[in-house]
């Protein structure tokens, strides 16, 4: 059996799910299941039976149930990326902002009206810790090295 | 012999590939985005390259969960636009340039980057729209483009620094080509966004702005900024940019900024763009006539603007 890992530090980004290696192994069923998306006739029959066309996916059944809820952020959470749901998102008709707003958990339109006030702010959205609260750096440019030292201090 | 004389970043936003097929780019939203543009389609129509190098992702069109290759170099003749769920866009077909591309790939792979190599393959919104913002909405695409498409779908990507050094290794390979080529390449993806999970919206200008500086003055210290910090600062997705260091390791050190516009949003994340020039004689062709001014959103670069006269 495998030791468990120690937390990568992006587990600490909020409302992220990072689609890294051991996600993107979880995931496959959801994700190939999305990429069959890109094929008209799949797409068509996908919308006639849902369930009945999931069953050639290897998917969890909290896999299908997510899918078929349209549960996106579950879906992300079980190991699905979001350039795979977006085709499941466009099979339903929407674009990818409509998809962002819902995984928000806001309206289409407050959430068209956040980015046109200049998107959701950093301030306060860094980590979950609160270890990032200011911007980790004066500038991209700038201190990949204040950051470390920073966070070093930080973590005592 | 071949040469590498500009390079030009910019977001490869899908919503902006729609709003071109849907026939919205006069609606007062998306004007503000295309506006930026106008300048560069110009910038390109005087350039005139004779090949472009396009470092894109591809966003599970070509490249499925099944494999995932972090650097992959088409070689092809022709490159389709791919269905992403909606239909191929409607744009003309990528011609390759299988010769250079293939002189890229031996001279790179002996140089010590193993690239993988493409020899079929679609491209989506990933390299469509930047062809669409820099050129428009042509019959034809005006040359033919090599794609390099670069994993960032799957953590970890590359890390900035491989990508600039591809960025040089490229450089090499075209200039040991033996035609006389003008080549651009462009670095595509970002700026900020997160288009996933609860945390989607999000937008750090600041951070954007500060890129474009190091980007033009401090590109190896910009390289070296680590992964985390994109995805904190810029968003999940705001990662994509790593692809602009392969275009700024394809560059001289000293470039000249000869443009850059930035704007939010388009969708769900902030739209930058920049077009950097090799200083000295290695770029005096890239401009043959000057560049009409403009004012708007597009500013122009800090100090001594970049307005080259011949």
């Amino acid at each position: 059996m495998a030791k468990a890992k120690p937390a990568e530090e992006y587990e600490d980004i909020p409302g992220t799910f990072v689609f890294n290696a051991e996600r993107s192994r979880q995931g496959y069923g959801i994700n190939m299941f999305c990429m069959s998306l890109m094929k008209e006739e799949n797409r068509k029959a996908f919308k006639a039976n849902e369930a009945e066309y999931l069953k050639k996916y290897p998917l969890t059944a909290e896999q299908t149930g997510a899918i078929l809820k349209r549960d996106y952020n579950r879906m992300l959470e079980l190991g699905g990326n979001i350039y795979f749901t977006a085709k499941l998102g466009a099979t339903d008709g929407h674009s990818f902002r409509h998809l962002a707003a819902v995984m928000t958990g806001s309206t289409q339109d407050d959430y068209a009206a956040m980015m046109l006030k200049g998107g959701r702010s950093v301030e306060g959205n860094r980590s979950k810790s609160g270890k990032y609260d200011k911007p980790a750096k004066k500038a991209a440019a700038g201190g990949a090295k204040k950051a470390k030292s920073k966070s070093s201090k930080k973590r005592k | 012999m071949a040469k590498i004389i500009a390079g030009l970043a910019s977001s490869h936003v899908p919503a902006i590939g729609a709003a071109i097929d849907n026939k919205q780019t006069e609606e007062p939203y998306w004007k503000r985005v295309f506006s930026g543009f106008e300048k560069t389609k110009q910038w390109m129509a005087e350039t005139k390259p004779d090949v472009v190098i396009a470092i894109y992702n591809d966003h599970a069109s070509a490249f499925s969960v099944e494999l995932i290759p972090t650097f992959a170099l088409g070689t092809a003749t022709e490159f389709p636009p791919a269905d992403e769920g909606w239909g191929p866009r409607p744009v003309p077909v990528v011609k390759g340039h299988p010769e250079l591309a293939s002189h890229i790939a031996t001279s790179a792979i002996l140089d010590g980057f193993d690239l993988t190599i493409v020899n079929k393959m679609e491209v989506d919104h990933g390299l469509t729209v930047p062809l669409n913002l820099a050129f428009g909405s042509p019959k034809q695409w005006p040359c033919p483009v090599i794609p390099v498409a670069v994993n960032v779908v799957q953590y970890p990507p590359p890390t900035g620094k491989r990508c600039f050094d591809l960025g040089r290794a490229i450089r090499k390979a075209v200039a040991s080509y033996p035609d006389d080529l003008r080549v651009v390449v462009f670095g595509t993806g970002g700026m900020s966004h997160q288009i996933s999970g609860p945390r989607a919206g999000l937008i750090n200008e600041k951070f954007d702005k500060a890129f474009l500086d190091g980007l033009t003055k401090d590109p190896k210290k910009l390289a070296a900024m680590p992964h985390l910090e994109y995805m904190r600062e810029a968003g999940a997705e705001g990662i994509e940019l790593v692809m602009w260091h392969v275009m700024r390791g394809a560059l001289d050190d000293k470039v000249k900024e000869v443009y850059r516009f930035y704007t939010v949003p388009a969708s769900n994340t902030a739209v930058g763009h920049i077009i950097l020039e090799n200083a000295g004689k290695a770029a005096k062709p890239a401009v043959r006539k000057k560049v009409g001014g403009r004012k708007a959103a597009a500013s122009k670069p800090g100090k001594k603007p970049a307005r080259k006269a011949a």
